[in-house]
């Protein structure tokens, strides 16, 4: 195996880890874009789905049916958070909001450990086992599928934040509740929606990883934090900048961590926060975001 | 101008009034370490340094308007300053405080730099980073931390003339550092800096037209800030007698955060309310519910954050502005005007009313001063 | 408005007042510690009576290190079923288990409560190094038996200044031990991969191996190490991959564990020979990589597993699952921790038996003096010793090898104090 080889490999597992963390990251951003808020149990609602899905299956459901039906349920569960939730806390400081996330996060993770233990679940892979080679580098076909769904989820969001009137609509909401309130939004059920999609997508990403990282309830909990340095990196307000956002992050971790010596690999997580710093510091929006513009 | 109004118009009954709380006060916490059991004593003086940490990061958050993620690890920076002097260089307790507090203050002042550009979210999640960074670094200081095994230290003893037990002695060591910390935090937000800081919380152009100093200000909010985490943290080298990077992840960041807004954010007591909820609550859910304390945990929070948007410290005020829509207005309690102008509690219709991130308004001279306002830090929004 | 302030800050002191009120105990109290009399006399017979032993233990029951909190149900089991059989010597148990959420100051706030406030025998156990490292000084002080601790760092056992505090499983050092002395006899070239987690627990095994293979012709030629807050550990995998190595230690916790091995597994042009350490050797963690990608992998163990079906009519095997079923019906009999708890409280039950005074110097001392005791859920060939000099109970682990559906035990225990002499501080 030449060098060259070997770094092409290395790039590869840091595509692989950053599509976890990207496909987090679409659903920190989706729910940032609607609400305008941080979601700190994101992850948790995520993992949540995933223990759905795995007891569907359990129970005897073909995966492709599970699936489906484990997107409609979180959802609707996502709808339900925000409705039982989140509603109540509305008029509230931003912060009282984002506080209320973490109580929900720190439920959701117990819960979860009540009910399904903490022990490591088997969770149906939905890609083929093995991969293919090329030029030497092994490409995993789960490592391929996880950066396809990631893509295609991140094109949905970027249509749907672009060119449909929801688009429109949710970034009136997140910008400004009260005016467009006046306008005749109806800025409940925008804030309703917001959360179904944003747990749907979670739900997504948590299939998608849940082969790779294996279930139990702090399956999230790490990746959470990347996830947020993805967002923070891409802007909170881009689909693309979350998803290159998430790559970047995975591949700069990995190879600081298998060439940098001095770094290795317990000192790697400092990369991604140095990177993240100087872009913010050239363009405190983040690579994709937009500049803020206010009105004083 | 409201504080100026006060001092001058001080009416003698009020300003004896306040001199005997303030005395009672002392007396009952003085009294406190020789009534109740000395495990008892020891969660009230955890109370205490958690209560110097969050009015610390009450300075950023509630008066400054900027969300801090990561002040666990100034709180760690603080107990390892600490830790390290005791193990290496047996300086005695007294001596690392200053030391604590400085580079603390150093720190928070480097950090304090990069917080100028960042706003909001993005500030919150570089801060996350670092608390994220902190403890693997510790860990590879090996020879400086005792890395992954940290370091056990001597914890406070009593002098043999004071008479008193450990928990008793370390319990008002504690009392008096948090005491001078949480004066300290008030005079700061009653002189300039204070004034500046919320100056620029409120509306930022404004307060730089009227020649606010926004860089220099913000940047040392950071730094008084970090400074009160790494008081804390020394402290609590002092009181647990053991420091270990993962006691200080970034889970402990979230809870400083989180305790701080259950408290009461700008508020001068919410720090303490928020301190207690910390130490108490974990302990009050799992005799609630043994086999998943975590469940209780989380409702608790979620429950607090109901009944007390802005905190458990807005709380009275929230109540009695209830009370008073209910009755007629008296005349006599002008002062007392209830922090939210819209009341508070689940509002059966939220269509109605105003936006749902309205925030209570900050700029209402007759709230800044103490009242949890529930300052807005705000994200970047379109 | 400083009036206000001022009032708020008495309404503050009084709440604090009356909570800590609410909570009931004065400080008088806790000078109800009891002595007692004749041939034990002026020892400490705090929580114990003819009738009852009190025992208290803290476990994170909540955050990060949840899975093991588990450990506690086990215990408490076992003790229920002690009870219904009669109790320990004649007394009943009230065991205690208090959450620490895996932070050493919240373990030192239970530690207290349990001593000065539930008057405990003793403090059995406290669950992981952070933690015990937290409170033992204090637990010492107290004079407060620590016995059987729940983690494997080697320092319980060599330190001379804690002689209330006792491990009780094979220090990760032994552990190591054992995997050297394998690799030795079997692979005496063998150029290793470490992955390993950066802790107490990580760098201890390492480290206890690096000495154990030095001078050898093994050698360690790259090692990589994860957080326990990390996602994944397929990064580091793929460094451990280029070191073309021909043995991969794997000194993993379950989660982790279960990822270097599918890690390995996927990686079709390295196939080293996978060892994993006991804390990841579980059934349960094997199973979701799928057994057919696990044949061949080596661990070491000293205890039976539950989910192996070898000791399936094994009667301590069934007296365990009947229990578990009967004290504790939502624990799962299957998962280790649990049979750990059970083994770790049978083996405290054997030494309060021993106790030559119902003392808490009586049990600090019953378990510096195990000779051969022989615990049911231990693996035959592992007894627990102690003696002057060595306040290690277990030092005896067994190899064994992943095949088919189960490990299959090979090769004769390995006793590692015999083989390499008592471990160095």
């Amino acid at each position: 195996m030449s060098v060259v080889t070997d770094l092409l490999q290395q790039v590869v597992e840091g595509l692989g880890s950053g599509a976890v963390y990207a496909s987090l990251a679409l659903a920190l951003v989706l729910i940032h874009r609607f609400t305008g808020i941080v979601n700190f149990a994101q992850g948790e609602l995520a993992m949540l789905s995933t223990y759905v899905a795995w007891q569907l299956v359990a129970s005897g459901m073909p995966f492709w049916l599970a699936l489906p039906v484990t997107l409609a349920v979180s959802f609707a569960g996502g709808m339900l958070v925000e409705r039982l939730v989140i509603r109540p806390v509305q008029g509230a400081p931003e912060l009282t909001v984002v506080i209320v996330t973490v109580g929900l996060f720190i439920f959701v993770n117990a819960l979860a450990g009540l009910v399904w233990s903490f022990t490591v679940k088997d969770f149906p892979q939905p890609f083929p086992d093995g991969g293919l080679y090329l030029a030497g580098v092994r490409l995993d076909w789960s490592t391929l599928g996880m950066i396809a769904v990631v893509a295609v989820v991140m094109g949905l969001l970027y249509l749907l934040f672009q060119h449909t009137s929801i688009g429109l609509v949710m970034r009136a909401v997140a910008g400004n509740p009260a005016s467009a309130r006046l306008s005749g939004i109806r800025v409940g059920r925008v804030l309703m929606l917001g959360w179904g999609l944003a747990a749907t997508v979670g739900a997504v990403s948590g299939v998608l990883v849940a082969p790779v990282l294996f279930l139990e309830p702090n399956m999230m909990g790490g990746v959470l934090v990347y996830a947020f340095a993805a967002a923070t990196l891409g802007g909170f307000d881009s689909p693309v900048g979350a998803v290159v956002g998430g790559l970047f992050v995975g591949v700069a971790e990995t190879l600081t961590g298998a060439y940098v010596d001095v770094i290795g690999a317990d000192l790697k997580v400092g990369v991604p926060l140095v990177i993240i710093l100087a872009v913010l510091l050239v363009r405190p929006q983040g690579l994709f975001g937009r500049a803020a513009v206010e009105r004083a | 101008m409201r504080t100026i109004v006060t001092t001058l118009g001080t009416d003698r009954v009020r300003r004896l009034r306040a001199t005997l709380t303030v005395l009672l006060a002392a007396a009952a916490a003085g009294y406190v370490p020789f009534y109740f059991a000395p495990f008892q004593v020891f969660q009230l003086t955890m109370v205490l340094l958690y209560a110097v940490a969050l009015s610390g990061l009450n300075l950023l958050v509630g008066f400054g308007g900027q969300i801090s993620l990561g002040h666990g690890a100034f709180f760690a920076a603080g107990a390892y300053t600490a830790a390290v002097m005791l193990d290496r260089h047996d300086t005695g307790h007294l001596a690392t405080l200053p030391v604590a507090a400085a580079g603390c203050f150093l720190l928070g002042l480097g950090f304090g730099v990069p917080a100028l550009r960042l706003r909001g979210l993005y500030l919150a999640l570089v801060t996350l980073s670092f608390a994220v960074f902190l403890p693997p670094l510790l860990k590879r200081l090996e020879p400086l931390t005792g890395g992954s095994m940290g370091l056990t230290v001597e914890k406070l003893q009593p002098p043999a003339w004071s008479g008193l037990a450990e928990d008793q002695w370390t319990y008002f060591v504690v009392l008096v550092v948090t005491t001078v910390a949480l004066l300290l935090a008030r005079n700061l937000l009653r002189s300039r800096v204070g004034r500046a800081l919320l100056a620029l919380r409120d509306n930022e152009s404004a307060a730089e037209v009227m020649g606010v100093r926004l860089s220099l200000h913000k940047t040392l909010a950071f730094a008084w800030s970090a400074m009160f985490a790494g008081v804390a943290g020394c402290l609590y080298t002092w009181v647990i007698g053991f420091v270990s990077p993962d006691s200080f992840s970034f889970v402990l960041s979230v809870t400083l955060l989180a305790g701080l807004v259950v408290g009461g954010l700008a508020s001068l007591y919410g720090p303490l309310l928020g301190a207690a909820f910390v130490m108490y609550v974990p302990s009050v859910s799992q005799d609630l519910d043994e086999a998943a304390p975590g469940v209780v945990f989380g409702l608790l929070i979620i429950a607090v954050m109901y009944v007390a948007p802005t905190g458990l410290a807005g709380l009275p005020g929230r109540v009695r502005g209830l009370v008073a829509r209910r009755l007629p207005r008296p005349a006599a309690a002008p002062d007392r005007t209830p922090e939210t102008g819209s009341p508070p509690d689940a509002r059966p219709e939220p269509q109605a009313g105003d936006g749902p991130f309205a925030t209570p308004g900050p700029a209402d001279p007759a709230v800044v001063d103490a009242e949890p306002v529930g300052a807005p830090p705000r994200t970047e929004k379109e | 408005m400083r009036k206000t302030t001022a009032w708020r800050a008495a309404a503050v002191a009084a709440a604090a007042l009356l909570t800590a009120t609410a909570c009931g105990t004065q400080r008088g109290h806790d000078d109800q510690d009891t002595a007692a009399g004749g041939a034990c006399k002026g020892q400490q017979t705090t929580g114990i009576t003819d009738k009852t032993i009190t025992l208290g233990g803290i476990y994170p029951l909540s955050g990060p290190a949840s899975a093991y909190g588990t450990i506690s149900k086990g215990v408490a089991a076992y003790f229920r079923y002690v009870d219904d059989k009669g109790g320990i010597d004649g007394r009943k148990v009230r065991f205690i288990v208090r959450d620490d959420g895996y932070q050493p100051p919240k373990a030192v706030e239970e530690a207290r409560r349990l001593v000065e406030q539930e008057k405990v025998f003793a403090v059995f156990q406290t669950l992981g190094t952070p933690s015990t490292a937290a409170v033992w000084d204090y637990l010492n002080q107290q004079k407060v038996p620590q016995p059987f601790v729940a983690t494997g760092a080697s320092a319980w056992g060599t330190d001379a200044k804690h002689p209330w505090t006792i491990g009780w499983q094979p220090s990760y050092v032994a552990e190591a031990r054992v995997y050297a002395k394998y690799l030795k006899e079997a692979r005496p070239k063998a150029r290793v991969a470490v992955l390993y987690q950066n802790d107490d627990f990580g760098k201890d095994l390492l480290g206890g191996f690096e000495k154990a293979v030095a001078g050898s012709g093994i050698k360690v030629v790259a090692k990589e190490s994860y957080e326990v807050t990390d996602p994944s550990v397929s990064a580091q995998m793929a460094s451990l991959a280029r070191s073309r190595a021909d043995v991969l230690l794997d000194v993993t916790t379950p989660k982790f564990g279960s990822q270097a091995l599918a890690a390995d597994a996927r990686n079709t042009r390295w196939n080293p020979l996978h060892i994993v350490n006991n804390v990841a050797s579980s059934t349960a963690v094997l199973q979701p990589v799928g057994f057919k990608n696990v044949q061949g992998v080596v661990s070491a163990t000293y205890f039976k597993d539950p989910a192996d079906p070898r000791w399936a009519n094994d009667p301590e095997m069934k007296t365990y699952t009947s229990a578990l079923h009967k004290y504790a019906p939502d624990a799962d009999p299957a998962n280790q921790f649990n049979a750990y708890g059970w083994a770790v409280a049978s083996s405290l039950h054997q030494a309060l038996d021993t106790m030559k005074c119902p003392t808490r110097e009586g049990l600090r001392d019953a378990v510096r003096h195990l000779k051969d005791v022989k615990v049911g859920l231990l693996l035959p060939g592992v007894t627990m010793s102690t003696g002057p000099g060595d306040a290690f109970p277990l030092e005896t682990m067994q190899l064994m090898r992943f095949k088919g559906q189960r490990w299959q035990l090979f090769g004769k225990p390995v006793d590692t104090r015999k083989e390499f002499g008592p471990p160095a501080e």
